[in-house]
């Protein structure tokens, strides 16, 4: 079978290239059912990107959702007897509330899962992985990646009490550091605690330049172990190769009840939003009862369709006009002949509503081109 | 996405406010004359200065910047809260300066037993505010004139923006609780802000000089 490219989407495309990247680092390929049962995702609310979800009663009245999500079902079903590390890819639609549909949608989604043992090659690896996805769609890109170790530990010294915890780290991920420093004033809490938090966050740029004032203030703020692991973690970007787009970025938060170590987002130039996002999620795992560590990403196709180029102008190379008495067969031959020679045919009578590069008209035998 | 030419596409607010806001884009090295010029275009470019600017409806403005359309823009603080963008809200602007606000008839008091009848344009703010005290509402989306609402009968209170008062005084209304402080955002996408680094952050750190001059200004 020979594809013909210019009817593949970008979004196969990238497909197709992901699955061939993954399976090259030894990943695994993971199918799994469209439906789970409710249960797990009602106790797991916050881990998704929104908690509603389609949910339908089954033959045994059961009641089960449609999948709003893959990594929750791939946690479920790790075996921690599985000694050594899983790691598994996926290409899965999913179903959850879109804000631009403002009603439930079908999203497509790629993405890989390393569960086991997480030291810092294995999710240098993923980082790596993620680097390489982003990769796939566009050389224009860039990885933010960020600790939220580092972080929380940072937030610990401005204060213990964690719902004003919650309230910074909404204005972390603006960048809004106006915002923070209106927050600690209106709790009363001096300025200077909160210097460390807008020092981190205004350190925005590629892993050499801004490691070693991050250091410092991990040091200070006693996440000195968190920082080596993300030293350490994110060396396999030192050799340089993909120039300035790996960059660190500590506005980049999660759901700290799910992601505790390394998180990171992926974009790509021409795309208003992250087209990859992922993270180090160990205190999900803990949350299902499993004693291993994990990290993963998605990357969201649908969203790349907005990248195809321009619609042509024509739906069709060429316009074949025929009479009532034209002979099929010689029709027929006459269109495999222009498609022998690379060209689109449509066939038809008239040429309302239809834009072709070129019309012909079919008759007794022979094209007449019309100018 | 147009924003991928080399032009920074910055949203305003059409309105005074985006017309005060555009003479300190100016004032900072973004000029572009012909915006002020009377005329029903929307669009403006000055290619020198590297930006191209568009008017919009101020409620949209952070649409517009979410999306991608414009890389930058200016927003209320009231239009953040309520529509909750995934954008980078990189400054505060310190100009456009009014407050969310609770307004109830003169001599106003709410009857616990039931569920406070509240008339906003905003439902989120009003939603999450009265959420976050517990108290049990029946919100009645508005679009517009709010303050007519509680003297017809229609609401008990009203959730909108107070700036000076005189409407609500010219209403017999009065403010029974302030909700939060609003001023005008410099709001950024956040996938701009990646491409685009160097040059939202020169804009942000001279708009910010420029901003401490100004607020030095209004304070005299």
């Amino acid at each position: 079978m020979i594809i013909d490219e210019t009817t593949v989407t970008r979004a196969e495309q990238t497909a197709f290239a992901l699955r061939a990247l993954y399976r090259r680092y030894g990943y695994i390929p993971y199918r799994m059912g469209k439906f789970e049962e409710y249960d797990l995702y009602s106790r797991n609310k916050d881990f998704l990107v929104s908690d509603s979800v389609i949910t339908f009663t089954d033959t045994s009245g059961r009641l089960l959702a449609l999948k709003p999500d893959v990594t929750l079902s791939i946690v479920k079903n790790y075996r921690e007897d599985t000694k050594g590390t899983e790691k598994l890819y996926y290409d899965e639609n999913i179903y959850r509330f879109s804000r631009g549909a403002g009603t439930f949608s079908e999203i497509r989604q790629a993405g890989l899962e390393c569960i086991g043992t997480l030291d810092p090659a294995a999710a240098g690896e993923v980082l790596i992985l993620a680097a390489k996805s982003l990769e796939s769609v566009s050389d224009d890109f860039v990885l933010d990646i960020a600790h939220l170790g580092i972080l929380s530990a940072v937030l610990d010294r401005i204060t213990s009490d964690s719902a004003l915890q919650e309230e910074i780290l909404a204005a972390v991920g603006e960048k809004n550091l106006h915002g923070i420093r209106t927050i600690l004033r209106e709790r009363g809490i001096s300025p200077e605690k909160g210097e460390e938090l807008t020092r981190l966050l205004s350190l925005y740029g590629e892993p050499e330049k801004v490691l070693p004032e991050i250091g410092q203030i991990a040091a200070g703020a006693g996440a000195g172990e968190e920082f080596e692991f993300f030293r350490r973690t994110l060396s396999v970007f030192s050799d340089g190769g993909f120039g300035g787009k790996i960059r660190v970025d500590f506005s980049v938060t999660g759901d700290r009840n799910y992601y505790n170590g390394l998180i990171f987002k992926g974009f790509i130039a021409g795309l208003p939003a992250a087209v990859l996002s992922g993270g180090q999620y160990d205190n999900l795992m803990r949350r299902l009862g499993k004693n291993a560590g994990a990290a993963g990403f998605a990357v969201y196709l649908d969203s790349l369709e907005q990248l195809d180029d321009t619609p042509s102008s024509t739906d069709f190379d060429v316009l074949l006009l025929y009479g009532a008495d034209t002979d099929p067969g010689e029709l027929a031959a006459a269109v495999e002949g222009l498609q022998k020679d690379g060209f689109t045919v449509r066939t038809g009578r008239s040429s309302s509503r239809v834009r072709a590069g070129r019309t012909g008209v079919f008759e007794k035998g022979s094209i007449t081109w019309q100018a | 996405m147009a924003g991928i030419d080399c032009l920074l596409n910055i949203a305003l607010p059409k309105g005074r406010l985006g017309e005060k806001v555009y003479s300190r884009f100016a004032a900072a090295g973004y000029p572009c004359p012909a915006l002020l010029e009377n005329s029903r275009k929307l669009i403006f470019e000055n290619p020198d200065a590297g930006v191209r600017y568009f008017w919009v409806k101020p409620a949209d403005a952070a649409i517009y910047v979410e999306r991608g359309t414009a890389d930058i823009g200016v927003a209320g603080k009231d239009i953040l809260l309520e529509q909750g963008p995934e954008i980078y809200e990189l400054l505060d602007l310190n100009t456009g300066i009014c407050r969310m606000a609770v307004a109830a008839p003169k001599g106003f008091r709410d009857d616990t037993r039931r569920p406070l009848r509240v008339a906003t344009k905003f439902p989120h703010i009003a939603e999450r505010y009265y959420a976050s005290m517990g108290r049990d509402i029946d919100i009645i989306h508005l679009n517009g004139s709010i303050e007519i609402a509680p003297i017809l009968g229609l609401s008990d209170v009203i959730v909108d923006i107070v700036e000076t008062g005189t409407t609500l005084r010219e209403n017999d209304l009065e403010v029974v609780e302030n909700i939060f402080p609003i001023s005008a955002r410099l709001i950024a996408n956040k996938a701009s802000f990646k491409f685009k680094t160097s040059e939202i952050e020169k804009l942000v750190n001279k708009l910010s000089e420029e901003t401490e001059e100004f607020s030095i200004k209004e304070r005299i």
